[in-house]
């Protein structure tokens, strides 16, 4: 797992998706941060958090868009499958390595807070709480990107694709107001993804959601290992 | 060290390798050839673990590959017919971490040095891999195959893409590692698989057609007894070709004669087949001696793997009646080569050219 971790992330940086992934977060949260914090005369973070899960939407694609679908177009998959490393061991490197990248975007807000440390005081319990909130859903978030690069050779398929699936999992929320089944509409409620990080911007640390993000991430992980393992039975 | 039993791979209705079975031993290099599509990548890549097969076991140095898959693939050193290089690092980065991913043990600067030293890449460490040519990316696909040193090496196509010299090189280094490892290398080239391999297994359609060593095949695939002969007859005419051809169908055994190309003036040559039961060399030259006729030639020619391959791959009813060859003496490729002795023989000759240059030297030396 570390030998491909290790690769993973100097590939991140060698294809420069590292550089756009990190200059895109860093400009776009820096905009929010401005908007919402600075221009607003407070040092209250959580306006600026709850904007971010749109960034990390469309971002997150672009990690793991490479990650699977690569490897099995230039059939560097081959030198893996046949290494003596199990198939959890492949996921799982790449995953962190993609995870490890979004821990670096979204640290930036340690910077943003020292800046509001000059400005007031800040409320340390919110701002860490939606930094792990965020990491939660990015930790999610990953592990959907990752498992639509390992259904396609095609990066840009699988970018347009995870945007896509991520953009559906986040109407979740106004569709469900739409559905008149009372059961259908409760079960996708607890499948949003945006209510659930909401509440943690607002506040409240559920530690259902927390188990909700981190089992998403386990399942779609799975569902990875799922697939390369079929595709030998193919 | 290589046990397979009763391989098979469906794909759908797609029967792409039907019970294959074989064993290798340490210290063998066995060769699989076929045609392109014969199933020789499919079983590479179910040996290596990469797909798995619908039925069938292997074992590699006793561990079954699906049961302890990691353990069997620290075995294997492969080289898949597209070399897995990343094209954006450098052959050292690259390397290194096929080194980790191998989980190697070894001293890893002075293992990458020897690795590299033995595919002669030590040149190119440090470039990025999207750079190298065509014969460098093979070459560092089989420095990555060799990192661990695995007992068993699997090469798929290992040649493709390298220059006449590079080839000459990759073979003696596959031959020098033969020597300590179990190797299986597959090839659609002939003189590629005769040149390094102890035994030769030939695949067509997913199933094995041959086996065992290049004289071991030719003998059990020979079934007809075929020699050319050179007799010079007593009129050094036309006329004598077609005496010396009916005189030969007639003796007993002969299955069939044919008249080749004057090779020397007024002289033929005569191909001639017998059953497999009777020699009729002996008959032939109490004919000759009879008649008055010198035989200045008698050479057997025994099927070659050529010929062998050929026919294999190309449906059994080719040349078992000499048709193909007599309506198209092209069919067959110019590269020639025949069991002698127990040792492959190989030539380049084209026989129309030969025998035109020959008539060329005759009609001069009549000149002078």
């Amino acid at each position: 797992m570390g030998a491909i971790y290790r690769r993973e992330m100097s590939a991140f940086f060698i294809s420069g998706i590292a550089y756009v992934f990190l200059a895109v977060f860093f400009l776009l949260s820096g905009i929010f941060f401005y908007n919402g914090v600075i221009s607003a005369g407070t040092t209250e973070t959580s306006a600026m958090f709850s904007s971010m899960f749109i960034i990390v939407l469309f971002l997150i694609p672009i990690l793991t868009m490479k990650l699977m679908s690569e490897e099995k177009k230039n059939r560097t998959d081959q030198g893996l499958l046949t290494a003596p490393v199990g198939l959890w061991s492949i996921v799982l490197g790449k995953y962190f390595a993609a995870l490890t990248l979004f821990i670096i975007a979204e640290s930036v807000v340690f910077i943003y807070s020292i800046i509001l440390g000059y400005l007031g005081n800040i409320v340390w319990s919110t701002l860490l709480g939606n930094y792990f909130a965020m990491l939660f859903l990015g930790a999610a978030f990953i592990a959907v990107g990752l498992f639509i690069s390992s259904l396609t050779e095609n990066q840009m398929a699988s970018a347009v694709a995870s945007m896509l699936a991520l953009f559906v999992l986040y109407l979740f929320d106004s569709l469900a107001a739409r559905v008149s089944n009372e059961h259908i509409q409760k079960l996708m409620t607890s499948l949003s993804f945006y209510s659930r990080y909401i509440e943690f911007t607002q506040g409240v640390f559920n530690l259902s959601s927390v188990l909700f993000f981190l089992s998403t991430a386990f399942i779609f992980n799975f569902l990875t290992v799922r697939v390369l393992d079929k595709r030998r039975w193919g | 060290m290589i046990e397979v039993k009763h391989l098979t791979k469906r794909y759908g209705d797609k029967q792409a390798v039907n019970d294959i079975s074989f064993k290798v031993e340490k210290g063998e290099i066995l060769g699989f050839l076929g045609p392109n599509g014969a199933g020789k990548s499919t079983t590479m890549n179910m040996l290596t673990g990469y797909i798995s097969s619908t039925s069938g076991q292997i074992l590699i140095n006793g561990v079954d590959i699906l049961e302890d898959p990691i353990k069997a693939k620290s075995n294997i050193g492969y080289l898949p017919e597209i070399p897995p290089l990343y094209m954006d690092m450098t052959v050292d980065a690259y390397l290194s971490f096929m080194f980790d991913l191998k989980k190697c043990k070894l001293p890893r600067k002075a293992h990458l040095k020897d690795v590299c030293d033995l595919c002669k890449i030590s040149a190119v460490r440090g470039r990025v891999i999207r750079n190298l040519s065509k014969g460098y990316k093979q070459r560092v696909g089989l420095a990555q195959a060799l990192i661990n040193n695995p007992p068993v090496l699997i090469l798929d196509e290992p040649t493709v893409g390298l220059d006449p010299n590079q080839i000459i090189e990759i073979r003696s280094l596959i031959k020098k590692l033969g020597k300590s490892h179990t190797v299986i290398l597959s090839s659609h080239i002939l003189p590629e698989i005769q040149a390094v391999c102890d035994k030769i297994i030939i695949i067509n359609k997913g199933v094995v057609a041959a086996d065992g060593t290049a004289d071991e095949i030719a003998r059990n695939i020979t079934n007809e007894h075929k020699m050319t002969l050179r007799i010079e007859g007593s009129t050094h005419t036309a006329a004598d070709k077609k005496e010396i051809a009916d005189a030969i169908k007639a003796i007993d055994g002969v299955k069939y004669v044919r008249a080749d190309m004057e090779r020397e003036k007024g002289i033929y040559d005569y191909d001639v087949e017998a059953d497999e039961k009777t020699d009729v060399r002996r008959a032939i030259n109490k004919l000759c001696a009879d008649k008055g006729w010198n035989i200045l030639m008698l050479q057997l020619s025994d099927l070659t793997l050529e010929d062998i391959f050929l026919k294999i791959t190309m449906g059994d009813n080719v040349r078992k009646d000499g048709t193909v060859r007599e309506e198209d003496p092209k069919a067959k490729p110019n590269i020639n080569f025949s069991v002698k002795d127990g040792e492959l023989v190989a030539s380049v000759g084209d026989d129309q050219e030969e025998a035109a240059s020959s008539d060329d030297n005759d009609k001069n030396g009549g000149e002078e």
